[in-house]
């Protein structure tokens, strides 16, 4: 981004070519800029707007200017704060999960190894599959007796899980699918990341007789710092919004659903199933100012460790 | 340290190759471990639509099905379900949204970087605002703005709003501002050969950023759930991952069948990631070290 603004425009053009080369660089973004405004600022826009009224999804005209009620309806409403929270907490237990398991897993897979294309495909695989199939699969690992992880539990003596009815463990359940769906994507990150650490640091290392676990520790981890910055924020974004696997394994799987319903499972339900659209968007609106919290937090981070 | 420090260096080096090649080994093994453990759902799933339909469910459970392998619910799924017209929808949609995407962000960060035109620093500021805006937080308006269009259950419902991606922007233009300016030389005036210039000189040059976006994109939008799910009610025109959310209620608990679908829906990208392994980690590994 520091490019920006870098390459002044020359002073010495005339007025008319300048007018001539800003036409030419409009048209330029023009294409871009319509689609944008109109799929993206102006949703931006509506939905603020949605979020003052009792707009319903059925039926015309009835649209009843409310002032904050829908905010004030949100915040005294438990069910939002028990799926934001279901988001948080989902979020909490994902993302440290996948940055420990990556990270070890890279490490490992950095060292000389044999069939490295092996491992990676392995973990990768996964991350390329569409939500729904990683619903499915799960549903039919988590079924009761003839379920894969049952019926090896009960084989080796211990007790079956009821993994997705039962409400202490369904969220458990909906993690496990989601690591393992997403693990592979910050397992290659890693691997990117320490393949730009000079070796040279290492052999200096090695000389001074530095175990790989002291080296791991000393010199690699602190070194992948900007990778692990990057893996957490982009792991963060990208459950914080969690609505797939939670709804389809709910709907389709009988996943328990009132100690899994995330923010925008309950979003999508209030919107889509109750017609409530009002009411929906003053909630994404609310949940939106947490996300940007989150954003905003990673971005200084990032860019801090950028200047040391 | 085991080793003492009188040891000649010849066997204290010795001794740590023979360490560093045990604890090679036992990274190995870790791996092994790691990387069956994560392919068991996958063979499983695999497994189970090989199966005939009654010994999907037995107890305790096998590999190996008493009546032999059988293709049969991967031909049932294919030609009952609405598996094929879901793969074309899925393709149809993926297409046109990434070659669109790939047009309009090398338009649009053709312009901000080549062209000096006055207020493109704003303009370029307006259109990374857009990557702090998560999808899932505008279905609600976009769904209204889309009902007012009339285009529910159309292929441009799925399509319009998927279109003006920012990232792909800032890709294009971080790319372009890399390139030494000694080419822009060449650049005319007027406004069609500048679009030539564009098209001619540096469209071939930014091959490995189209790569990058295309693939993204392509992958990304094969695999949304969410728009799709929302603006799409009518089984013809579901998306592979709409489609699929849909068939465990529609086939019960044929397990066979539902694991044969899920297979095919998940069949294409894993295709696609074998023949451009290279470019896809790569691609992922720059968005990585440039971040």
């Amino acid at each position: 981004m520091a490019a920006v603004g870098s390459r002044e425009v020359k002073h010495s053009t005339k007025p008319a070519a300048q007018r001539r080369i800003d036409l030419n660089g409009y048209l330029f973004v023009l294409p871009f800029l319509v689609f944008y405004a109109l799929f993206l600022i102006w949703p931006v826009i509506l939905g603020m707007r949605m979020s003052f009224f009792n707009w319903s999804l059925v039926g015309t005209g009835a649209r009843e200017f409310l002032g904050l009620t829908n905010f004030r309806e949100l915040f005294a409403d438990p069910d939002f704060w028990s799926s934001l929270w279901h988001s948080i907490l989902f979020t909490l237990l994902v993302v440290p999960t996948i940055v420990v398991f990556a990270l070890g897993l890279a490490l490992l897979a950095n060292r000389a190894i044999p069939a490295r294309w092996f491992f990676r495909i392995s973990f990768f695989a996964p991350y390329l599959l569409p939500s729904s199939v990683i619903a499915l699969i799960w549903i039919w690992m988590y079924q009761p007796g003839f379920g894969l992880i049952n019926s090896y539990l009960t084989r080796i003596g211990l007790p079956e899980v009821s993994w997705l009815t039962d409400p202490q463990v369904a969220m458990i359940s909906v993690v496990i699918a989601t690591v393992w769906w997403q693990l592979g994507f910050s397992f290659v990150l890693y691997l990117a990341g320490l393949q730009e650490i000079p070796k040279e640091l290492y052999d200096a290392a090695a000389v001074d007789g530095a175990s790989p676990l002291i080296r791991t520790r000393y010199i690699t981890i602190p070194l992948l710092r900007r990778t692990t910055i990057l893996v957490v924020a982009l792991a963060l974004l990208a459950n914080l919004n969690v609505f797939d696997q939670i709804y389809i394994m709910s709907t389709s799987g009988g996943l328990d659903y009132a100690s899994t319903r995330s923010l925008i499972v309950y979003v999508y339900e209030q919107g889509f199933t109750l017609y409530r659209v009002g009411y929906a968007a003053a909630m994404t609106y609310v949940f939106f100012v947490l996300v940007l919290a989150v954003s905003i937090g990673s971005f200084v981070l990032n860019n801090r460790r950028r200047d040391v | 340290m085991v080793v003492e420090a009188k040891a000649p260096e010849t066997t204290r080096e010795a001794g740590m190759q023979r360490r560093d090649r045990f604890q090679s080994w036992l990274a190995f093994g870790v791996l092994i471990v790691a990387a069956i453990l994560w392919l068991i759902p996958l063979l499983w799933a695999v497994n189970t639509a090989l199966k005939p339909e009654p010994e999907t469910t037995t107890v305790p459970i096998t590999w190996i099905p008493e009546g032999g392998f059988t293709l049969e619910s991967f031909w049932q799924v294919l030609t009952a379900g609405g598996l094929v017209r879901w793969y074309f929808n899925s393709a149809l949609t993926s297409s046109i949204i990434t070659a669109a995407v790939l047009l309009l962000g090398s338009l649009a960060a053709f312009g901000l970087s080549r062209v000096p035109f006055r207020g493109r620093t704003v303009v370029f500021w307006v259109i990374i605002a857009g990557l702090i805006v998560p999808p899932q937080i505008l279905i609600v308006p976009l769904f209204m703005e889309m009902d007012a269009l009339g285009f529910v259950d159309t292929y441009q419902g799925i399509i319009l709003p998927q279109i003006a991606s920012p990232l792909a922007v800032f890709i294009f233009k971080q790319f372009f501002d890399g390139i030494p300016a000694e080419l822009e030389e060449a650049a005319v005036v007027d406004g069609a050969s500048r679009l030539r210039v564009y098209w001619q000189v540096w469209m071939p040059l930014a091959r490995p950023a189209i790569a990058a976006v295309g693939i993204f994109t392509f992958v990304l939008s094969w695999n949304n759930f969410l728009w799709p799910f929302v603006v799409v009610t009518n089984t013809d025109m579901m998306t592979i991952p709409v489609g699929l959310a849909t068939v465990q209620s529609s086939y019960g608990l044929r397990y066979a069948d539902i694991m044969a679908s899920a297979v095919l829906g998940g069949l294409p990208l894993v295709i696609v990631f074998l023949f451009f392994q290279r470019q896809i980690v790569q691609g992922i590994a720059s968005t990585g070290l440039k971040g």
